[in-house]
Formats: C-alpha cells, sequence, structure tokens
C-alpha cells in the first residue's frame, strides 16, 4: 500500500501553540481543520455519487449510517466499544510515523498479543481479581506486541533495512504464528471449534455507568492524549520528531539513533498490543483461530487525516467507529458489501493527498 | 562593439516581488546583452535568487515585466523560460547521479515517446564543441569530478536552445583550476553571442571575469558598472567602489587581515596544550584509509588551519573529532582525556563543538523554528527543559539573544529556519556551537556560500573567541581566509598530512605544493 505522504509532515503547530497570536492560531487551525475535514466531506459525496450509480439511495445510507452508529444508542454504544483498540493502535502510529518509522506491523503485533492476553486472561481469572488481573495482562500484551517488532527494529536500528517490509513480513508471521498458537497449545478442549478459553464475562473491563462500554475507551483516549502530550512538550517527543524530519540532523545533534530507533518500534508496537487487550478483556473474551479484525491497517489512512494530532485523531476515530458499525448495518440495508466502508475511507485518504497537494502548492507559492 | 550588440536580449523591467515581510526585489531593472558576462553581486538576501527565479520561470513578480528581443515576454514555468532559450545552472545538481550523462540530457527535454539517441548524441557533440569541453557522454554523472559535472549541467541548461546561461554561485564547490576554466567557457560562450548571467559574492571572481556588474542590496538595485568604467581603474580601486555599493560607504577597506600577529605567537606559546590526536586512522569503502595517522596537538587559544583539496578526508576528520564518525584505531584527547569512546552529546557537554559544512542537510531541522534549531544539541537539557517538559519562553529567550548578539535578520525567532538566509542560519549554527563553554571548536568551511560581510564576522568571530581561549580548528579550501584566521596551518591530502606551517602571508605556493601532493 502507499500512502502518498511524507511520514513526517511538517507541522509547526507542535512547537509554538501558545505563543503566536490568536489571530494567526485561529487562521491555522481553520486551515488544518479544512485540510483534514475537506477530504471527508468529499469522500461523502462522491461516495453518495457511488451509490447513486449503484442505484442505492445515499441519503437513506448515510442516514442508517448515522442512526444506527452514532443516534440509536445500542449502536452508539458499539462505536464506543470499537473506538477503544481503534484509539491505543492510532496512538502507536502516532509515536511512529512522525519520527519516519512505518511501522505498518500493526495486525500482527495485535493478533499476537490477543492470542496471548486469551490464553493468560482465563487461566489467571479464577486465582485473581480485576486489580490484578487487568494490569498484567495488559503489561503481557504490551511486552508481546513489543517483542514482536524486536527484529525488524534490530534491523532498522543496525542494519538500516527498510522498515516498511520487515514489519509487513512480521505481520504475517504473526498472524501464522497466532493461529499456530490458538489451534495447538492454547485450544479449548471443551470444544470442537478451534479457540482459546473464555474469559467469563464477569472478568472482563469493568463498564461504564451502567453502559455496555468498557473502561477501555478511556485507556485508549489517555493513551492518545498522553502520546500527544509526549510528542509535543517532551524532549523524548522531539527527539522523535527530528529523527523523522531530518536524521542527518540527529546525528549531528548528537542523539543516540539506535537506541530512538528501538524505543520507536516497542513503543507503538506496545501499544498495538494493548489494543488487543482492550478488544480481549473487555469485549470478545476469546480468540478465535484467524482470528484478525485488520484494525492495524484500517487506522493508518485516520492517523494521517488527523495529521498526528491527538485530539484530531480521537475525532477520526470516533467518525470512523460511526462509521463502520453504522456502515455495516446500512451496508446490509443496501445489500452492499460491508467493504463500501473501506471505499469510503480509501477516498478520504485519496482526497486527503489532493488537499494535501494544494496545500502545499499554496504555500510554496508564497516562498521564496 | 556595434549596436546589434549593446541591444540587450533579455530585459527585466521594474521587477517587484514581495514575500510576507520582505520585499525581495523593489522594482529591479536589469538588462541583459548579447555577447556578455554580466555580474549580479550582492550580499546573501540582497535578492539575487529572487531575480533569478523569476527569470528562470521559478516564480512570479507582482509587478514588472519581462523583455525579450524588445517584446513582452510571459514567463511563468521553467518550460517557458527553456522554451525562451533561458537555461539555469542552480547551486543544487539538476543531474541524477546513477544515470549517464547522455540519460540526463535526455531526461526531461526528449519530448517524444521515444528516446532519441542519436539526436541526442548530436547535440551533445555540438555543446561540448560550442563550451571546448570534454565530457563521456556514457560516463555516469555520479563518476565525474565536480568540474565535469558543473559542465554538463551547463550542457543540460542549454540542451533546449542556446540564449541566454544563468550561473547561481557556480563557483563555490570548484578547485581553483575548475574556477578559471568556467570562466574560459563563460568568455567562450559570450564570444558565440551568448549572454551569461553570473551570480556571486566573490569579488575577484566578479572583476576577473565580468564585463558588466550588477550590484544589488536589499532588494534594489544601487549600482550597475559599465565595461568602460571597469577598464580605466585599478583592481583595488574596482574593489573598494564595490564593497561601497554592496555594503555602504563604510565597510569598504575592512580589516583584510583580523589575526597574525607576533603578540599572539608569543602568547600562544605559553597556553598549555589541551587537544591532541594520536595516530588516527578510519577506514573507507576502497583500500585506501581515509584518514591514515593523523597526529595534531593543538594549544589552547590556538586557530589551527587545515588546508586541503576537497575530499582528501578533511570532513571526516571533523566528524572524528566531533564523535559522529568512530575511528579504526588512535586516540583523541581533551586536556588528559581519552574521549575517542565518547558520543556526539558527551563531547558536546565537554566543549567540543562542530560546525558542520552542511547547514541545510545536518546542521539544521529546516521545518522547526530557529528557536528549536538553536539548542537542539541541547534537548532535554536545562534551562529549556525541565524535567523532560519543554519551557518554549526560555527557548525563545534564549534565541532572541542569539539573533542579538548574532546580528541575524528574521522576523522572530519562531519561523521556521529554512527561511532565513543562508548567512543567517550560519550565523545561528556558529553561534549555537559556541554557547555553553566552547573548548575546541571545529569550523567545517564556515564560511561557504557566505557573502564577503558575513564572511568577515564568522572570521572575526573565530579569531575573537580564539583570543578567549577557545581552540579552533579551520577546515576550508580558501587559502586567503586559512592565512588570516589561523596561527599554523596544516593541509591534508589523500588522508594524511602533509605538512604543517606557520600562518603568514605568501605561503600559498607552498600550501599549494602540499595540497597536490607535489611535496609530500
Amino acid at each position: 500500500m502507499t500512502v502518498p505522504l511524507s511520514p513526517a509532515p511538517e507541522n509547526d503547530d507542535l512547537d509554538h501553540p501558545r505563543s503566536d497570536k490568536a489571530e494567526s492560531r485561529l487562521k491555522r487551525s481553520l486551515t488544518t481543520i479544512s485540510v483534514s475535514v475537506l477530504p471527508v466531506v468529499a469522500a461523502i459525496i462522491v461516495g453518495g455519487l457511488l451509490l447513486l450509480v449503484l442505484g442505492r439511495n445515499p441519503f437513506l445510507f448515510y442516514s442508517n449510517v448515522i442512526s444506527h452508529g452514532l443516534i440509536g444508542s445500542l449502536g452508539r454504544q458499539e462505536s464506543l466499544i470499537r473506538m477503544a483498540p481503534l484509539l491505543l493502535l492510532a496512538a502507536g502510529l502516532m509515536v511512529a510515523f512522525p519520527a519516519g518509522i512505518w511501522n505498518l506491523g500493526g495486525d500482527g503485533q495485535f493478533v499476537l498479543a490477543g492470542v496471548v492476553v486469551a490464553a493468560l486472561g482465563p487461566q489467571m481469572a479464577p486465582y485473581t481479581n480485576g486489580w490484578i488481573l487487568f494490569p498484567v495482562l495488559f503489561v503481557v500484551a504490551f511486552a508481546v506486541g513489543a517483542a514482536w517488532s524486536i527484529v525488524p527494529g534490530i534491523m532498522k536500528a543496525w542494519l538500516g533495512m527498510n522498515e516498511i517490509i520487515t514489519t509487513l513480513m512480521a505481520t504475517f508471521l504473526g498472524l501464522r504464528l497466532s493461529a499456530l498458537l490458538v489451534k495447538e497449545f492454547f485450544a479449548d478442549p471443551s470444544t470442537t471449534v478451534p479457540q482459546t478459553k473464555v474469559l467469563p464475562v464477569k472478568d472482563r473491563l469493568p463498564r461504564i455507568f451502567g453502559t455496555r462500554v468498557n473502561i477501555g475507551l478511556v485507556i485508549g483516549i489517555v493513551a492518545i492524549l498522553g502520546v500527544h502530550y509526549m510528542m509535543t512538550r517532551t524532549a523524548f517527543g522531539l527527539r522523535l520528531r527530528i529523527v523523522g524530519m531530518n536524521p542527518a540532523a540527529a546525528v549531528h545533534a548528537g542523539m543516540n539513533m539506535k537506541a530512538l530507533t528501538m524505543s520507536i518500534f516497542l513503543i507503538s508496537s506496545g501499544l498495538a498490543g494493548m489494543a488487543a487487550a482492550v478488544q480481549i478483556v473487555g469485549v470478545d473474551g476469546v480468540v478465535r483461530a484467524e482470528w484478525n479484525p485488520a484494525f492495524g491497517f484500517t487506522i493508518v489512512p485516520l492517523v494521517f487525516l488527523a495529521r498526528f494530532n491527538g485530539p484530531a485523531v480521537i475525532g477520526f476515530v470516533g467518525a470512523f467507529a460511526v462509521l463502520q458499525i453504522g456502515g455495516e448495518w446500512a451496508s446490509r440495508q443496501a445489500d452492499l458489501p460491508n467493504y463500501f466502508v473501506v471505499v469510503l475511507v480509501a477516498l478520504m485518504l485519496l482526497f486527503l493527498a489532493v488537499s494535501e497537494y494544494l496545500q502545499s502548492r499554496s504555500v510554496r507559492a508564497g516562498e521564496r | 562593439m556595434d549596436d546589434d550588440e549593446l541591444k540587450p536580449a533579455v530585459e527585466l523591467v521594474d521587477i517587484t516581488k514581495a514575500f510576507p515581510g520582505v520585499v525581495a526585489n523593489d522594482a529591479i531593472s536589469f538588462s541583459l546583452r548579447r555577447g556578455e558576462v554580466h555580474i549580479l553581486l550582492g550580499e546573501n538576501g540582497a535578492g539575487k535568487s529572487t531575480l533569478i527565479s523569476i527569470l528562470s520561470g521559478m516564480l512570479t513578480p507582482d509587478a514588472g515585466q519581462i523583455i525579450i528581443d524588445g517584446e513582452p515576454a510571459e514567463i511563468r514555468s521553467p518550460r517557458d523560460a527553456l522554451d525562451a532559450g533561458i537555461g539555469t545552472v542552480y547551486q543544487h545538481s539538476l543531474l541524477v547521479p546513477t544515470l549517464t550523462v547522455l540519460d540526463n540530457m535526455m531526461l526531461g527535454t526528449n519530448r517524444s515517446f521515444r528516446l532519441d539517441r542519436v539526436h541526442a548524441q548530436k547535440r551533445m557533440h555540438e555543446l561540448t564543441q560550442l563550451l571546448d569541453v570534454e565530457i563521456d557522454p556514457d560516463a555516469r554523472v555520479g563518476d565525474l569530478a565536480l568540474g565535469q559535472r558543473q559542465q554538463a549541467e551547463i550542457i543540460r541548461a542549454l540542451w533546449s536552445s542556446e540564449r541566454v546561461l544563468v550561473l547561481d554561485e557556480p563557483t563555490s564547490m570548484l578547485t581553483p583550476q575548475g574556477v578559471q576554466s568556467l570562466g574560459r567557457v563563460m568568455r567562450r560562450l559570450a564570444e558565440r553571442g551568448l549572454s551569461v548571467v553570473f551570480i556571486t559574492h566573490k569579488l575577484n571572481e566578479a572583476i576577473d571575469f565580468g564585463d558588466r556588474i550588477t550590484v544589488l542590496r536589499r532588494g534594489r538595485k544601487v549600482g550597475e558598472l559599465e565595461p568602460l568604467q571597469m577598464v580605466g581603474k585599478g583592481v583595488d580601486d574596482l574593489k573598494d567602489e564595490i564593497i561601497a555599493l554592496m555594503f555602504g560607504a563604510s565597510s569598504a577597506g575592512a580589516d583584510a587581515n583580523p589575526s597574525g600577529n607576533i603578540e599572539k605567537a608569543e602568547w600562544l606559546d605559553q597556553q598549555p596544550v589541551c587537544f591532541r590526536l594520536v595516530d588516527v586512522e578510519i577506514q573507507g569503502d576502497g583500500p585506501k584509509p581515509i584518514l591514515d595517522g593523523i597526529t595534531l596537538e593543538l594549544r589552547r587559544g590556538e586557530v589551527l588551519g587545515i588546508a586541503g583539496i576537497d575530499g582528501n578526508g578533511q570532513k571526516e576528520l571533523a566528524e572524528v573529532i566531533a564523535g559522529q564518525r568512530p575511528l579504526l584505531h588512535g586516540q583523541v584527547y581533551l586536556d588528559d582525556k581519552e574521549i575517542q569512546r565518547l558520543s556526539v552529546a558527551k563531547r558536546q557537554d565537554l566543549g567540543i563543538r562542530y560546525v558542520t559544512d552542511d547547514r541545510h542537510g545536518e546542521g539544521t531541522v529546516g521545518q522547526l523554528s530557529i528557536a528549536i534549531n538553536s539548542v537542539i544539541k541541547r534537548i532535554g537539557q536545562r534551562p529549556f527543559w525541565r524535567r523532560t517538559r519543554i519551557r518554549h519562553a526560555v527557548i525563545n529567550e534564549f534565541a532572541r539573544t542569539m539573533i542579538a548578539e548574532q546580528d541575524v535578520r528574521t522576523p522572530n525567532e519562531k519561523v521556521p529556519i529554512a527561511t532565513l538566509s543562508g548567512g543567517n542560519m550560519q550565523k545561528i549554527v556558529v553561534g549555537r556551537e559556541l554557547a555553553k563553554g566552547p573548548r575546541v571548536v571545529v569550523y567545517n568551511k564556515p564560511t561557504y556560500g557566505l557573502d564577503v560581510k558575513t564572511m568577515q564576522v564568522v572570521l572575526n568571530q573565530i579569531v575573537e573567541q580564539a583570543r578567549r581561549g577557545t581552540t579552533a580548528i579551520l577546515i576550508s579550501t580558501e587559502l586567503d581566509e586559512l592565512i588570516s584566521a589561523s596561527d599554523r596551518i596544516a593541509v591534508m591530502y589523500e588522508g594524511r598530512i602533509t605538512g604543517i606551517l606557520p600562518s603568514r602571508p605568501g605561503i600559498e605556493a607552498q600550501l599549494g605544493e602540499l595540497m597536490t601532493g607535489a611535496s609530500a
């Protein structure tokens, strides 16, 4: 997959968001918003035209998306539940992409961590309570996700190998390994379906205020805001961004490239692992062989649409969750394959590239 | 000269171009005659690049007119410029190093579907004849020497039609011989009726090569020296006149030799040796070592010049000292402490500083603000960060002080550093390396690409810092500069030190012998 964007776009909003005059700040945020929102609007319009061509009623489709993904209480809760793993995956990418590291191994890290958590959870649950169980599972999930990026990380940091290739390959290996683990080692003997034991509902993540939404959502939001803070306000985050913007300058300024590269891989992949923990411990409670929701790839365009900005990522992930949950229903109603939602996301990405191009052209026109 | 020759081939009339916060070209008129080499001279930021970008179609002017052969013309894109016969050689190479010369020429000029190699070979032959140079069309551009690569750039610029050739600071990477042969090429082109625009801030070149000189200053045209005005005068008078135009009257006849006196030598003898390299060796890809048994001793406050033709190990030496490059064997001592195993950051703390020659590539991060760039080597350190949290107020204050002290021209410290001109960027880089207790500073071609005045400021600063006890290693290919600023000059040739001379005027020939390996 080619994403027509630089992994480390210039974004001086990150550097001095407070110190500038309110006026120019307003102007800048308006541009930023329009650059991010326009592609979405354009995608919805073109998607609507596509629906028309297919003989479907676009207004009905979109209103179904909204009514089932957002307005209906059940759908809204589903959307919020779906947000949790997506947010954690997005947080991982928000570390890697600005640093110029294309960690596309999210799905392998996610699934492998999910399998380990699903295997470990039901074993531990009878002997502990949530205060111990959840932290342990989260740490384990982080460690498994991170571990799955060690080899690509080393190959990048020491040998300079392209991480797009290595993390993608690691994804396929991870998926195969996960299936193997489920079938051979972690299979629940009490059922013929190749799957892990089921984590009892009472041992899953606590829910918020009597809704079906679990605290995974809170964890996801905290992760996003934490990463946002780290990237914009801390020395570590600035180092990562400099590595992304100009690796030669990072070396010249005395940064430890190998250590930085490794920590990017580990943090980014660890967060992907945690995303799986949220999904398993919060929602599914079980992993079947060949399980792969492919959240890791789906999230990539959203992180770009949001330009690595934490609050914007939350907004886009929320909108996407609504689209995904409501879209499932709307597609079924319109007798379309579920992939239509993916088409919409692809259109957004396409228009993002266009608006990015138009913006950079207008910027260039203003330069000497 | 007959009338036809005096008629301008291209005229820019009242060209105005403004950017946010600065008028880069303020009603500049510039005419180009057939058969002349016209020098465009000015400080960095004077507006030369903008004017040339307008001529070559990279920028469109806000106001003003372009007239070609007496007819008003629209140049809205580089393609338009090429179609009008205006070819430009930019400072940054447009050739693809992995392709052959001929392939490069066909790239973008071959407008039919099939590659027309026969036609390209013919054209290549014509142009090498025109320039009177020899280039193997089948050589890979990456394998060409710099001078030849530049000739290839000129051929590319003249490929579609030969009328006007614009050269944007073409001599900065060339050896003295390369500069001379470029001069011959320009003269030949002019004799064949082309117009050549030659942008530079080197006075000697302007006077040697130019038929006419236009001087820009702060976006305005401040003077034009006609050929007749130029022949009658002595070189020194001419120089003074031009300097006065470029910088205003007062700066003509600036101190050409800020250092190099006997007092300094006596003082140095009493200073302790504070920095040593012992038998330093590093290996390259090939069989020959890049640095081979380098041993140097520097006293506190000494300026050691490193002379040599580009690519004889100077950059690698600088990187070894800074800690960016591991060495195969040998030792580096600061005082009596071995530091060759320490990281860049540790050495930075100890006062080892490196002013890189690659200020765009590794010296700065273009998208980040001046302020962040001014502390980029101290990320995470107090007082700019506290408990790893960034303190913009402190950093901005620090940068403002640096901007004031170094006389950097910028609207404020928050603009991306890429918006600064080369000279102003260099001032920030130098200021950054001199902050907080420098002990040994390696300056790698610190004046490269700077205008005369900034050049002098930077050199004075090196000498001044040395008087205060900062040891300096000054790597340069400009002998004048080395002689004026250094106490001793070491010459590098093929990774070795071929000689060390005390610096005084008149040793150029000796240095030259050492540089070319003639007396090694």
